[in-house]
């Protein structure tokens, strides 16, 4: 089995991809991919620190990713459907094209 | 006898220690694992597939009889006069299939038309690896996740569904992919629902322990099947309904509703492409009838304890409960007309998750009542508690389909 | 490094470099897909088949759809030669930093080295036992943001009655 800083440098990579494309993406959807991609490479690293930890039998990591899991879903749900009614009274999904604070 | 029968009931199991004993002497060390993953592999490729053949054979014969018709009847063996009563069909479209011309629209997303068929055929045979065909017969034991598994592996097709729908650039394949997505998201719900109280009263995800958990003796003769309960009687249908919408079988057949929009997603695919697409579709069904039987219907356990019944083997248990269901999934396809695409969405919402909900109080009432209340009244309460919200939702959903008004053009 | 864990580590970080810099949006979902079967993969190599499983069932098969749903429903009008990125340089070479940060901290300290001590066993039985004891106050939170969340994203997307 791989040592621990394997899989804490898959996990940083992750979250800078995420972190790239967030920042530099156009579109809103775009961005909120990346947010998820950051949010699943914290995930990793509660993971692979449960892992690795000297008592995993307490589960403490898991119970965190499943928590995290849940609230990941949540934010998708809420994120897009902020996202599509942007668009309706936009019509673009461009974050830099939605300057406007009056509805 | 019995000696000979336990023997008949092991036969693919001691086949393949037989085999991997003389394997390991030949082989190299890693490949053994290789080699017994191929071995419990090839059984479902070469059953379930020929079980699609001959169903696509036996449903047309059997739609042609409830039609009024006689259905396929002519393809036998090639050159001579035996005709098989059609039962060559199959074998004819097979062949058709293959060399038909493969045409990919031009204006089509190349690579993930290619990929489509491939992602979803690839997860409906994963979901096979965790069902137990017989005593000792799983291809994968997964003793903390195996239900897990199944539906996660199991969701992943939608995404299937998509692709093909969206890289075809046809509306019609959009139209049909939206419907299906929509459809099959509305109905996992359901499907899930129902399965938990499996869950709940077994206490394992793992589909052999769930199989096990039905092995207890009832009355010196009969199998405690969930089948045998308030909650499992009704859990067994409802999860039935969502397994058609799920398979995408009539009347819930929207997504690929031909006098609507062609063949839905798959309509910009010919030749063994959509060969493959019907393949999957109908190994998708006989998994979810699989899934059905585990849970509900004993897996590969015989009705009754008597002699003559635990003398047939157990995968033999499990294949003919399988056919029997798919004989009724062509039977309600023969008979049923299909749903409107707002009839669809309202059932599942408005009356399969109330209803599986209940059935999951009606379960855990169930399981706290086991040995203190007597067996009459536990019945009696949950069949009272499923009764009067079926008829109370069934009464709200009737009246919310209304009346239909036809307007003709004058 | 084994083989396995290189081939699954190389499959997801290539996916997620496809799916923040594909052009073709629906293209970047997938691949995106790609991406959280390969950290499913990942949590089975740790043992972590629940969650692995759980992944690949909120993911792969919700929330990927929602993404792709929301990209259907948003169907850019925007000029097809207008870049699809802003300032790319700036935010690429904050992510390089960042990354030379963490993998140098991740190199330099000991817990890094750390190997794994034999599997546990972790039963799905004692996940649930401890879901309903010792974490019930987040599991109703949850299930309360969850219900808020599925609330609010209705009332958000539903179009208004009236205006319009």
């Amino acid at each position: 089995m791989s040592p621990l800083w394997c899989y804490l440098t898959v996990s940083a990579l992750l979250f800078c991809i995420g972190l790239a494309g967030a920042l530099t993406r156009r579109n809103a959807i775009m961005v909120l991919i990346g947010i998820e991609l950051m949010l699943n490479a914290a995930n990793l690293n509660f993971i692979a620190f449960w892992r690795f930890s000297e008592h995993p039998e307490t589960q403490t990591g898991l119970m965190f990713a499943l928590f995290s899991i849940a609230i990941a879903a949540a934010e998708a749900a809420v994120g897009l459907a902020l996202i599509i009614t942007i668009y309706r009274h936009f019509r673009t999904a461009n974050v830099d094209k939605v300057e406007d604070m009056k509805g | 006898m019995a000696e000979f029968f336990k023997a008949l009931d092991q036969f693919p199991v001691t086949l393949k220690h037989w085999l991997m004993g003389h394997a390991s002497g030949v082989l190299p060390e890693w490949a053994l694992p290789l080699v017994s993953a191929a071995l419990s592999i090839t059984p479902i490729l070469a059953v379930f597939p020929l079980m699609f053949a001959l169903t696509t054979v036996i449903e047309r014969k059997g739609l042609g009889r409830i039609q009024n018709r006689i259905g396929p009847n002519r393809v036998g063996i090639p050159l001579t006069d035996i005709r098989l009563w059609g039962f060559g069909q199959f074998i004819a479209d097979g062949i058709k299939s293959l060399i038909k011309e493969d045409v990919v629209p031009r204006a089509a997303d190349k690579v993930v038309h290619f990929l489509a068929p491939i992602a979803l055929l690839i997860p409906v045979l994963l979901t096979y690896s965790v069902l137990p065909f017989g005593r000792n017969m799983v291809p994968l034991d997964l003793p903390q996740t195996g239900l897990l598994f199944f539906f996660a592996v199991g969701a992943s097709t939608e995404l299937s569904v998509f692709m093909a729908g969206w890289s075809s650039r046809n509306k019609y394949s959009l139209l049909g992919a939206m419907r299906a997505i929509a459809q099959m998201v509305s109905y996992e719900i359901p499907l899930i629902l129902s399965s938990l109280t499996v869950v709940m009263m077994a206490g394992t995800l793992s589909l052999t322990g769930i199989v096990e958990s039905q092995a207890d003796v009832r009355f010196g003769f009969l199998h405690s099947w969930h089948l045998f309960t308030p909650w499992g009687f009704v859990g067994f249908l409802l999860f039935l309904t969502a397994a058609a919408a799920e398979a995408n079988r009539t009347p819930f057949d929207l997504p690929e509703a031909e006098s609507e929009i062609i063949a839905g997603y798959f309509t910009e695919y010919s030749g063994f492409k959509f060969a493959i697409f019907f393949l999957a579709e109908y190994l998708g069904l006989f998994a979810m009838c699989g899934l059905g039987i585990t849970l509900f219907l004993g897996g590969w356990l015989s009705p009754v304890n008597i002699a003559p019944f635990t003398w047939i083997p157990s995968w033999c248990w499990f294949l003919g409960k399988l056919s029997a269901l798919i004989v009724l999934f062509i039977w309600l396809r023969g008979t049923l007309p299909r749903l409107r695409t707002d009839q669809l969405m309202g059932f599942a919402w408005k009356f399969l998750l109330p209803m599986t909900l209940i059935n999951l109080v009606v379960a855990a009432l169930w399981h706290m009542s086991g040995g203190a209340v007597h067996v009459v009244i536990r019945w009696g309460v949950g069949f009272a508690m499923l009764a009067i919200p079926y008829w109370l939702l069934g009464r709200g959903f009737e009246a919310s389909v209304g009346k239909r008004i036809y307007r003709y053009a004058n | 490094m084994t083989l396995p864990f290189a081939i699954i580590a190389g499959l997801t970080v290539g996916s997620a470099i496809a799916a923040m810099s594909l052009r073709n949006m629906v293209h970047c979902a997938l691949s995106l897909v790609l991406t959280f079967a390969g950290l499913a993969g990942l949590y089975l190599q740790l043992n972590a088949e629940f969650v692995g499983f759980t992944q690949i069932l909120v993911y792969v098969g919700a929330v990927s759809i929602l993404i792709v749903f929301a990209i259907l429903l948003t169907r850019s009008t925007e000029p097809k030669d207008e870049p699809s990125t802003v300032t790319p340089w700036a935010g690429i070479s904050v992510a390089v930093g960042a990354f030379l940060t963490m993998a140098l901290a991740v190199l330099a300290s000991p817990v890094g080295k750390r190997l794994a001590a034999p599997a546990p066993e972790v039963s799905v039985k004692t996940l649930g036992q401890k879901l309903m004891t010792d974490y019930v106050l987040p599991l109703e939170v949850m299930a309360l943001l969850l219900t808020a969340a599925m609330l609010g994203a209705v009332i958000i997307a539903m179009r208004e009655k009236e205006g319009k």
